[in-house]
């Protein structure tokens, strides 16, 4: 493994008494594609909010590229450098499609800049714009976008962002068969020069695009490595059959 | 014509309408009454601006006018007093001018224009740092204006309490009374209005409106974009402040009273009615509903004094419920019926914002 991004260390998170993480340990190294699984409750997203700074940990650290990121405002941490979605995709429907990229490649600007009108399309959004196929709906609305489209245009302007660190929350979700493969293949293409956490619950998704993966368990981290090894453990199968079991009685 | 030039055709047709047939068709009283909605109109853009592009519901915005509207008439106060005590304060029996006072003997006029700022740059940052917003944001707004009421109420040595500070004798060297010098106030009113709202819309099409747009509608969102929401609504609240601060300072002059009544709850509330009537999503209906609806207001009650609120309160009411984008709304659906009937495809793609 290269260098270590994300360093997370000794994680504790409680809501009301309820404990949602419980002492994880996560390293991603710069560059890799990591799948982050695990039943619900697991904890996953609990873990993405905890290092974008949309929940406060009780306990533990997170440091990323060296910086300790606990305490720091949700978009302090977007300018160090971490992109995320959504599970429910979250784009802005009055504004068009390059507006909402424009918007996402712009944080950089400073305020005087900001008060000029958009002209054209900057590199960086004309990029975006092709990685993600919606150019021929580059001057409509958001609000017009499917549901699959509107997970491309929050990828895209993830992309946009230039983060160095990605965090897709279940970018699959709802979506149908041909959907699931655009976004896998989008997936592979931003992985080749970014790092890249992607929570998932899919199953057949992670086969088919995830090469190491870390499963988590009531709060802790219950296997890692590539999905060979993760599927075969006997912790994993009872902590997924175990639940389908019980579902089945 | 070229799209551009078409964008602006109404802007032009406006201009001429206020700047050449209303001088010369208009008796002078009521150009003056004019003058009076023109500046409702510049509050009701800032308005229009703070609720309509940045979903900041601010039912408060007749303490920016007040504090605007109040540092002129100090200045104006002090001097006609030329050196003296202003008549209100003798009667109240204070001997010696408050510190408050002071700062607007020399500064003037400059200082009234922006003095709406940096009180509204204060609270915003207090407010929307708190991620105050919504119905929490609206009644604090309101309950500022209130308060702001019975402070000045209170204090009548300081502000001439219930009755305001008027009598004013000299007007930038002129006359008040004369009809040459409302006629100038007059067309004074119109340019600052007519730049502001050209601002306005620059600022609306710029790369920060898209942004404020952004933060009305996933203000949460935005920050996971790498942006502080509190500090583009604080820069549009100042800004929004500021239209209310020097609608309040050039209403001063135009009208020569400002007073408690022309500020509190009632008359806040009144200007966002006007803007929602107008259409909130367009500077322009904010414009022209503030412009409207106190046109209306007079000649209502002129007939039948007292029955303006019932009616206004209807009309908002009828507006919010089957209007929801008020007048300037109602005028984009029938455009684009239009031109679906023409067979057309409707300019779906354009943003209502751009709009005229």
């Amino acid at each position: 493994m290269s260098d270590a991004l994300l360093e997370i260390r000794g994680l504790k998170v409680v809501f009301d008494g309820f404990t949602a993480l419980d002492g994880v340990d996560l390293t991603v190294g710069q560059g890799e594609l990591r799948f982050l699984i695990g039943p619900n409750g697991a904890g996953k997203t609990t873990l993405i909010d905890v290092v974008t700074g949309l929940t406060r940990p009780a306990e533990g650290s997170v440091r990323f590229a060296g910086t300790e990121l606990t305490g720091r405002r949700e978009h302090r941490i977007v300018r160090l450098g971490i992109g995320r979605t959504f599970q429910t995709s979250v784009v802005f429907e009055e504004l068009t499609v390059v507006e909402n990229l424009d918007l996402a490649a712009g944080f950089r600007r400073p305020l005087p800049a900001l008060l000029r009108q958009r002209r054209g399309m900057s590199d960086q959004v004309a990029a975006a714009l092709d990685t993600i196929g919606l150019g021929d709906l580059a001057d409509r609305p958001a609000g017009v976008l499917s549901h699959g489209q509107r997970q491309w245009l929050e990828i895209g302007m993830l992309v946009a962002q230039r983060p160095r660190l990605l965090l897709l929350d279940e970018p699959v979700a709802g979506m149908s068969g041909d959907e699931r493969d655009r976004t896998g293949e989008l997936l592979t293409e931003i992985a080749r020069d970014h790092t890249v956490v992607v929570v998932e619950h899919d199953m057949e998704f992670l086969r088919r695009y995830a090469s190491q993966v870390t499963v988590l368990h009531e709060g802790r981290v219950l296997v890692e490595g590539d999905v060979a090894t993760v599927q075969d453990d006997p912790r994993v199968q009872e902590v997924y059959l175990g639940r389908g079991r019980e579902e089945a009685a | 014509m070229s799209a551009r030039l078409r964008g602006h055709a109404p802007f032009a047709a406006v201009a001429v309408l206020l700047l050449v047939v209303a001088p010369l068709a208009l008796p002078a009283f009521r150009l003056d009454e004019l003058a009076k909605y023109l500046c409702f109109a510049i509050a009701a853009l800032g308005i229009g601006l703070a609720w309509g592009q940045g979903g900041m519901l601010t039912l408060g915005q007749g303490v920016f006018f007040g504090l605007g509207g109040y540092a002129t008439a100090m200045y104006l106060k002090l001097h006609d007093a030329g050196g003296d005590l202003p008549d209100f304060m003798v009667w109240s029996g204070v001997e010696e001018l408050p510190a408050l006072w002071r700062p607007f003997g020399a500064a003037g006029f400059a200082l009234a224009a922006v003095v709406a700022v940096p009180v509204a740059v204060v609270l915003g940052a207090l407010v929307f740092r708190q991620r105050v917003r919504g119905a929490y944001f609206a009644i604090l707004t309101q309950a500022l204006a209130a308060a702001f009421v019975i402070l000045l109420v209170g204090q009548q040595g300081l502000t001439g309490g219930t009755n305001g500070l008027t009598n004013f004798y000299d007007v930038f060297g002129r006359d008040p009374e004369a009809e040459g010098t409302q006629r100038t106030l007059y067309f004074v009113t119109a340019g600052v209005l007519g730049a502001l709202y050209l601002g306005a819309r620059q600022l609306v099409r710029s790369r920060f409106g898209r942004l404020l747009v952004a933060v009305r509608d996933g203000e949460d969102r935005v920050r996971f974009l790498g942006y502080n929401p509190a500090t583009v609504k604080t820069v549009t609240f100042a800004v929004s402040a500021g239209m209310a601060g020097l609608a309040g300072a050039l209403f001063v002059p135009v009208v020569g009273i400002i007073s408690p009544s022309l500020l509190g709850v009632v008359p806040s509330l009144e200007l966002v009615v006007a803007v929602a009537v107008g259409g909130r999503y367009a500077l322009a209906g904010a414009v022209l509903g503030a412009i409207v609806m106190n046109y209306a207001k007079t000649s209502f009650s002129e007939q039948w004094a007292g029955g303006w609120l019932y009616l206004e309160g209807a009309l908002f009411v009828l507006v919010m419920t089957l209007a929801p984008r008020g007048a300037a709304g109602l005028y984009e659906q029938a455009r684009d019926a239009l031109a679906r009937r023409r067979g057309t495809p409707a300019p779906a793609a354009r943003p209502r914002e751009a709009a005229t």
